[in-house]
């Protein structure tokens, strides 16, 4: 395997959590709900997601008891800020706190146990393919779902009159109310679908990336996933690049430092931060401000009146 | 309802004055404050063991409190605080960045005994205590230098502070004891704590052809990333052998345990001083996990190593030491650099290609 290639994997993975948890978010966004849970779904996710595969040996398993561990707890911040109309910033951070602590409460009993990383697909001669052969044909299912999730939200978001509908909720839940949707309803859906990729995405990590469970071990992935999708103005397809381009800086700066460049690491280890930051900045900057509006109604509560 | 309240208010007082009192008479009550989650299997979870050690050598005369997962810096002062305000009488620190909080904290309350992990500032009150690991780095040193193939040594490293490069210097000079043109990468990952980060870090070590990795973060992902690849790892504060029984050479075991019940009995004695302690492989504060994966040869010669560091024979910061630039690194020692030199060591030694991430 030449360096390029594990290289370019290497940057696949690192990308593949934050795609996932930051789409998820998207969506939720898009609905008008602020959710800054993220991290907590995420660590939740890994908890349950490697206990789920510790227990039945299964991958696939795993990932769903993360997705479903991720739904949970942003049910309980659905409860919170949808039903009883709790201010969604204050409710976030709390779902963050609760799902640092119960995840570590919960994997208590895995720490220092292992598993058998997620399977790579191996298709005879398309996976042998020099240089592009692992990277397109040899990885595994969750960064496969990755793509394809991405592609779906783009699609259900402008190809579809239910996304027609999503965003309308986000925008002016009071007109959307005006004309019979239910708004409520919707954004339920929308927070569950965000809990469930925040919960996959740190499903991930104990599952494919490094196949062990310790506490804490999403390390702010969370936080990162959430800036994301603020940088890439709510468009799926920036937040791709948004996405990659972070994984892409964090792998390299590494690699940079083992060549022994003689950069302070520390500017190093901002790197991601910066690039990501300004790349999408200027990509927002060019577009105009017509194509980067926030949804109106982000972290507004609606009451609806009867 | 008034009365009602009255007396629940009384009863209250009363409790929390018999609660005070028992505390105060015949028990210790010793805090710990935590860098990671005590289940990181590293730097924090070896502190928790000893704490359990502490607990299980006392018994009742002892009651333990942890934070964990408290950051480092000046927001761990409340965290401090917190524990000295609930009536503990000795107070465990137990990473570098809570030093400046913790002489600040102590200064606040004089009447009450802490001691700082790794650092260097002490008080009447405020003791420091810590390992000499690179006496362990040395011997990985060596065993890396036998062990690579490639002659290139892969070393993740957290921040770049004097104990993380008095660690990557011993083990090049133990290196270079065998295999005088061994080269080493660095990669600073600055976290102690982000396992993929660390495997990340692991990963571009690999991929550049290094045959034998190393770390000096708290998670055992390297180890796992290592295993993967197929080439040889250390462990880091704890026995990581479960993470990769065919790629761990060996592990340097951080053993607080004895230590703190012997403050703890020295507190409860009333005999309990603030001093500095630096202790290694001799006094068994620093341990080596057993010597797996290698020849029978490099085994001998690391066992032959321990025993003469153990001895006093051997130190891996013999001088002449030779800096970076090929000048002689002043001895201020006498036979080997002096304590001071190896805990404030700002300079890497020669053989490292890298520029080192200090000032200067």
């Amino acid at each position: 395997m030449g360096l390029v290639e594990a290289i370019v994997i290497s940057i696949i993975a690192a990308s593949t959590p934050l795609l996932l948890a930051a789409a998820g978010e998207l969506i939720v966004e898009r609905a008008g709900v602020l959710n800054l849970g993220v991290e907590g779904m995420m660590i939740m996710g890994a908890a349950c997601g490697f206990a789920g595969a510790y227990l039945t040996g299964s991958t696939f398993v795993g990932a769903l008891f993360g997705v479903a561990a991720g739904m949970a707890l942003s049910f309980v911040f659905a409860v919170l800020t949808l039903g009883l109309a709790v201010n969604q910033v204050a409710a976030g951070l709390a779902l963050t706190i609760l799902g640092i602590g119960l995840s570590g409460l919960i994997g208590a009993g895995f720490v220092g146990e292992k598993i058998v990383p997620a399977p790579q697909l191996s298709i005879p001669v398309l996976t042998g393919i020099p240089f592009i052969g692992r990277i397109l044909f040899g990885q595994n299912a969750f960064i496969y779902f990755s793509i394809a999730l991405v592609i779906g939200i783009w699609w259900f978001l402008y190809r579809t009159r239910a996304g027609l509908i999503l965003r309308a909720v986000g925008d002016s839940h009071t007109s959307a109310h005006a004309l019979g949707y239910p708004v409520l309803k919707i954004r339920l859906l929308a927070v569950l679908f965000g809990g469930g990729c925040a919960g996959l995405a740190g499903a991930f990590l104990p599952l494919a990336y490094t196949p062990f469970f310790i506490p804490g071990m999403t390390a702010g992935r969370g936080w990162i996933a959430l800036a994301l999708v603020v940088f890439s103005s709510w468009l799926p397809g920036r937040l791709v690049a948004g996405a990659y381009l972070f994984g892409a800086v964090s792998i390299l700066q590494l690699h940079a430092q083992a060549f022994g460049l003689g950069i302070p690491s520390q500017l190093m280890t901002a790197l991601p931060y910066l690039a990501t930051v300004m790349v999408l900045v200027i990509i927002s900057r060019a577009r105009g401000a017509a194509g980067s509006v926030a949804p109106a109604s982000l972290g507004t509560v609606f009451v609806p009146d009867r | 309802m008034k009365k009602l309240l009255m007396t629940a208010a009384a009863a209250a007082l009363t409790l929390a004055a018999t609660a005070f009192n028992a505390t105060a008479a015949d028990k210790l009550k010793v805090g710990f404050i935590y860098l990671g989650p005590v289940g990181d299997l590293g730097w924090t979870y070896m502190h928790e063991v000893a704490r359990q050690m502490m607990v299980k050598e006392l018994g009742d005369k002892v009651e333990t409190t942890y934070l964990e997962n408290v950051n480092e810096g000046p927001d761990s002062e409340r965290s401090i605080v917190q524990l000295a305000r609930t009536g503990h009488d000795l107070i465990f620190t137990t990473s570098f960045g809570y030093m400046d909080p913790t002489v600040k904290v102590a200064k606040q309350f004089p009447k009450l005994k802490f001691e700082h992990a790794t650092g260097y500032k002490r008080a009447e009150n405020l003791g420091t205590y810590s390992g000499r690991f690179y006496e362990g780095r040395y011997i990985q040193g060596v065993i890396a230098g036998k062990m690579s193939k490639t002659g290139t040594l892969g070393y993740i490293g957290s921040f770049p502070i004097p104990e993380v490069i008095s660690g990557i210097n011993a083990t090049i000079l133990g290196a270079q004891s065998v295999n005088p043109n061994i080269k080493v990468k660095i990669i600073w990952v600055n976290t102690w704590f982000d396992p993929g980060k660390e495997a990340d870090a692991a990963k571009a070590l690999a991929d550049q052809g290094v045959d034998v990795l190393m770390q000096h973060t708290d998670s055992p992902a390297a180890m796992q990333v290592a295993a993967q690849r197929g080439i040889y790892a250390f462990g880091q504060d704890s026995d990581m052998i479960k993470f990769g029984p065919k790629t761990q050479l060996t592990s340097i075991i951080n053993n607080w345990g004895p230590y703190y019940v012997k403050q703890a009995k020295a507190a409860l004695a009333g005999t309990w001083k603030a001093e500095d302690t630096w202790d290694g492989l001799k006094e068994k504060m620093v341990l080596m996990a057993p010597y797996t994966n290698m020849p029978d040869d490099v085994k001998a010669l690391a066992e032959k190593t321990e025993a003469a560091i153990v001895a006093g024979e051997l130190h891996p910061f013999k001088c002449p030491v030779i800096g970076q630039d090929g000048k002689e690194v002043e001895c201020k020692g006498g036979k080997n650099l002096d304590p001071g030199q190896i805990l404030g060591m700002n300079f890497y030694v020669k053989g490292i290609d890298d520029k080192f991430p200090g000032g200067k």
